[in-house]
């Protein structure tokens, strides 16, 4: 594209950002759907529409929009009706910097996996805002979950992260999956374990949903929501699946690397992002909600170290090799 | 004036102002969140000014992780939504904190000002500096990193030191032990 005009360029790299952003996490959503009704046989998510029950996720974004915009009368006006834009916009600005291929990308940014890993770090603030304005104590009970697994998880994702970008020897995503090699599906498996685990604990998903624990404290920080609010919440988790998944796929899995990767790149990428998808949403099935204790000692105990050992194998493979 | 002066401007004024909001307001919560979006900009006027690194490791650190501690210790405590009268300090302190902030300001003015003046650096050829901090980070000031971080671990072993000493209290009031052997285990 780089015979348009510079600003003409700009606008058409933030429009395909923003409609692949609207598109891909309905579609992981459309696939947990279908996925979780398999695996539970589940008739319900298989009626609306006829085919597959097709019409379901429409169904639900209709209900969404029909729903009144309700705050709270004691709740803190403004910081409860910002809330779901800051969580939701963290996961736009990482969207637009990892790149499917080298050519296909929003923006090419030199430190790119420290930009995702920084902006994924603000979204915990819109949950932290929404539990506090709501003036419910399940609500700031589900915050103050929310943010101590985060702190927790944070360390153990950015010690595997800073793994591989030792072993490519850039902070660029691009140079990080042209610098892959099948190899490191092997040298970098712990990290990668570390990785895919720390990020469902990051995404709040099951089995690391204590934060939302519908049993426990109704819905967590997101129980005073109604609507479209509420749905941007459940778009900004549908996101951050699609982001985490493709941040696998790229420092973990080679990217775009495979069969015709000049022309079918970008498809590489989007596909074995999609597996991983499939993947959490596979362990949102068949495991159950982890305790909060458990939670933390399996970050502490479990995961940091497994990073900071890693973080040394690298190290001695990059120095052999060098 | 080019379009790099206009957006350092603005990020200037959005850092200043809220830094200014987080120490006025009279809420709690408001005032961490202002300290946000403070730090937030910060970073965003490391980034115009052409290191990224070093904005996107504020963003990391600060805006990720201490403000996300900051506001959770708050709402550990009483963070009533709305202003606060307990919290609420007298005119005295408010000048005082005033002069004194005004005070250190002037000091690094008068400090960085001269030093830093009709240095001119070029941005824009874009080059990656990331390689440079680390290689002055640990190479030219390896030391003093080295001697920051020991002072982190002394402060968390110190914390850790506290929390145990509280505990054996509770311990030893809920049991008392003959009198003898536990001042002569105290030490």
């Amino acid at each position: 594209m780089s015979d348009l005009a510079p600003w003409l360029e700009v606008v058409l790299r933030a429009a395909a950002v923003l409609v692949a952003f609207l598109v891909l996490p309905l579609l992981v959503g459309q696939t947990e759907h279908k996925v979780m009704a398999h695996m539970q046989g589940r008739l319900g998510p298989m009626y609306a529409g006829g085919f597959h029950g097709w019409a379901q996720l429409v169904a639900d974004g209709v209900k969404f929009v029909q729903k009144e915009d309700i705050t709270p009368a004691r709740a803190d006006r403004w910081v409860f009706r910002l809330a779901p834009f800051v969580a939701l916009i963290p996961y736009l600005v990482a969207l637009a910097v990892i790149p499917l291929s080298p050519t296909v990308v929003g923006a090419d940014v030199d430190a790119s996996v420290l930009l995702v890993l920084a902006v994924i770090g603000v979204g915990i603030i819109g949950t932290l805002m929404a539990g506090w304005a709501s003036a419910n104590k399940y609500s700031l009970l589900g915050a103050m979950r929310a943010a101590a697994q985060l702190v927790s998880y944070e360390l153990p994702m950015v010690l595997a992260v800073a793994s591989v970008a030792l072993a490519a020897g850039t902070l660029s995503l691009t140079g990080i999956a042209a610098a892959w090699h099948p190899w490191w599906l092997l040298w970098q498996l712990p990290g990668a374990v570390v990785f895919l685990v720390a990020a469902l604990a990051e995404l709040q998903r099951p089995p690391f949903d204590m934060p939302l624990a519908d049993s426990e404290i109704v819905f967590g920080a997101f129980t005073e929501y109604t609507g479209l609010r509420f749905a941007f919440f459940l778009l900004a988790e549908y996101a951050g699946i699609v982001v985490m998944s493709l941040l696998f796929a790229v420092l973990y899995l080679g990217g775009w690397a495979g069969p015709f990767e000049h022309w079918l790149g970008w498809l590489w990428t989007v596909l074995k992002g999609f597996l991983v998808a499939v993947v959490v949403i596979w362990l949102r099935v068949s495991w159950p909600r982890m305790r909060e204790d458990q939670l933390q000692r399996l970050a502490w105990v479990w995961l940091v170290p497994i990073a900071l050992l890693q973080l040394a194998i690298t190290a001695v493979g990059v120095v052999m090799t060098s | 004036m080019t379009t790099r002066d206009i957006v350092f401007a603005a990020v200037g004024v959005v850092t200043a102002l809220s830094a200014l909001l987080s120490v006025t307001t009279k809420h709690v919560v408001h005032a961490a969140l202002w300290l946000l979006v403070s730090l937030g900009s910060l970073a965003g006027a490391y980034l115009v000014l052409g290191q990224e690194l070093v904005g996107l490791v504020q963003l990391l650190v600060y805006v990720g992780a201490i403000v996300v501690l900051v506001l959770f210790a708050l709402m550990l405590t009483r963070a009533p939504i709305g202003p606060h009268a307990e919290i609420d300090t007298p005119w005295w302190q408010r000048v005082a904190g005033a002069v004194l902030g005004g005070a250190t300001t002037a000091l690094l003015a008068s400090l960085l000002l001269p030093l830093f003046s009709g240095v001119s650096v070029d941005l824009d050829t874009p080059t990656t500096t990331t390689p440079q901090v680390a290689q002055a980070i640990f190479g030219t000031w390896v030391w003093p990193f080295e001697l920051l971080s020991v002072l982190l671990l002394v402060a968390l072993i110190g914390a850790f030191a506290v929390s145990r000493l509280v505990l054996r209290r509770d311990a030893d009031e809920r049991a008392p032990v003959p009198a003898a052997a536990a001042t002569g285990d105290r030490g």
